[in-house]
């Protein structure tokens, strides 16, 4: 078979297996914060449909497919209708450039990550910076004051800690001379959890960074004023409902996501194990293959539960004191992150 | 390959400019001048630029124009009335332009062979090239440039710091 055959029909089932994943893992990541939160709030979550609740995802995924799918008379329809499917989109396309495993190629075509460009880190932060569209559109369309307060708040939210979030990443970049992300990752796999970004490379304050400004990004608590309903009823997507919230609601979720690969990626040495090289590594194949995803979905698994945990715990910001907290603190500290950083290069 | 994607995003990019002259209401003006953008940027990469056209997504695309979006959602612009300008500008404005686009176009015809030709998707120009130009070859007018913005970031707080005292 030529080549291009080959890679095309790689990359289709790569796109489709990696999609299908994404998705599950959202409709599950969605019942692991409700159990989470549910059993810091000292009840059970969802726990009837099916063994332990793991049944629910699916089940609400048949209740929003069948809701009465209404749209306001006042909306600009258009954009009411484009909005929630540039979030969903920008939140789907940032899994392209993330490698999830080994360096293994078949026929020159990389099995475990969709796509490797050499501005994968640009890639991200770029479709991120698309997203806020979905965000501000919505709350405009839908002809209502809440929305357009919310989306607004929102959108200026998202676009302030974008800046501390890119620039947390430049100490990364510095250290690892690329922006591609399996460069990255192969800069500090070297020793095990020592030479992780975090550890190793003395990056903790960035990672620190990354995190707040990720969680601000992705509209989640303690940042998530935006949408919480006793404050704005709602805010941006108060007027949709079933498949258009749905896919908000998908789009919010599949961004923890994206933002956790991230952070595992740069900060914690992605899909390289934490012993390094102290165990013997196995000549097996499928062993070499495998093992790799399992420390990276352990890792992507301990960010979402991490998430889950502080939104369960932390009280939620006040607006001026989220904006203030970005401007104000975050900006000058991520700053004096890369400042450092370099410095410490060049000395050395 | 890179012939037909290279059409394809410039006629994205020339049907977003005149959409956005097009339309009447401010907001859908702003997202045609998005769609501008964003061709834009796959222009640059079939130029071989992919740091600079990720920084057009992430910088005019995703930023510039979120403030576009912002000021026009905070005023509340609406449809604008479309005003008949004079006679004057449709008779001589219209034909003039054409004429000029006319002679332009026979001038770049006929002296074609001075200008060379590029061969799309045969360049490449890695971030620590535009690195290396940046903060060593051309840093005198990195550094004027970066303390322009700042005068004119602190000119716009001044500005608006004085409208609201009046």
């Amino acid at each position: 078979m030529s080549h291009l055959l080959v890679f095309v029909l790689l990359s289709i089932l790569k796109v489709a297996v990696v999609t299908g994943i994404l998705l599950t893992t959202v409709a599950y990541t969605v019942l692991l914060e409700r159990k989470v939160v549910g059993r810091i709030q000292n009840r059970w979550g969802p726990s009837r449909v099916g063994p332990f609740g793991l049944l629910q995802p699916a089940v609400d995924g048949i209740k929003l497919f069948l809701k009465e799918d209404l749209i306001p008379t006042g909306v600009d329809r258009p954009l009411y209708i484009v909005a929630p499917i540039i979030a969903l989109a920008c939140a789907l396309i940032s899994v392209a450039v993330i490698p999830f495993g080994a360096d293994i190629q078949i026929r020159g075509v990389h099995m475990f990550q969709i796509t490797d460009l050499n501005i994968g880190l640009l890639v991200i932060l770029g479709v991120t910076s698309v997203g806020v569209y979905g965000i501000a559109l919505s709350g405009w369309s839908s002809n209502n004051k809440y929305s357009l307060l919310g989306a607004l708040r929102s959108s200026a939210q998202m676009v302030s800690y974008e800046l501390a979030l890119g620039l947390s990443l430049i100490g990364v970049v510095l250290r690892a001379q690329s922006l591609s992300l399996r460069d990255i990752v192969n800069s500090q796999s070297a020793h095990g959890a020592i030479s992780w970004n975090v550890f190793g490379g003395f990056q903790f304050i960035a990672f620190f960074i990354y995190l707040i400004a990720a969680y601000a990004e992705t509209n989640r608590a303690p940042f998530d004023l935006v949408e919480a309903e006793s404050e704005l009823t709602g805010g941006y997507h108060t007027e949709y409902s079933s498949m258009k919230f749905a896919m908000f609601f998908m789009a919010e979720y599949a961004n923890m996501v994206t933002v956790s690969c991230v952070a595992t990626l740069l900060f914690l040495g992605g899909w390289s194990s934490p012993f390094g090289n102290l165990l013997p590594t196995p000549h097996n194949f499928f062993f070499a293959a495998i093992a790799p995803v399992f420390w990276f979905v352990l890792k992507v698994f301990f960010f979402l539960f991490l998430y889950t945990w502080v939104r369960g715990t932390l009280p939620r910001f006040r607006y001026d004191q989220l904006m203030g907290f970005g401007w104000k603190f975050l900006l000058p500290l991520a700053i004096l992150n890369v400042l450092g950083t370099s410095l410490a290069l060049a000395l050395h | 390959m890179h012939l037909i994607l290279f059409f394809i995003f410039g006629m994205l990019c020339l049907a977003g400019a005149i959409n956005l002259l097009l339309q009447r209401h401010p907001i859908n003006s702003a997202l045609s001048l998005i769609v501008v953008m964003a061709s834009l940027a796959v222009l640059y990469l079939l130029l071989g630029a992919e740091f600079l056209a990720a920084a057009q997504i992430i910088v005019y695309s995703g930023a510039i124009m979120v403030l576009f979006v912002f000021v026009i959602m905070l005023l509340n612009a609406g449809v604008e009335d479309l005003t008949h300008g004079s006679r004057a500008a449709y008779v001589v404005g219209i034909p003039g332009v054409f004429a000029i686009i006319a002679v332009l176009t026979a001038f770049f015809f006929t002296h074609r062979a001075d200008f060379g030709t590029i061969t799309l998707g045969s360049y490449y120009v890695s971030t620590a090239g535009i690195s290396r130009l940046l903060f060593r070859d051309l840093l005198l007018a990195f550094e004027v440039t970066s303390i322009l913005i700042l005068v004119a970031i602190l000119g716009a707080v001044v500005l608006a710091r004085r409208d609201a005292s009046e």
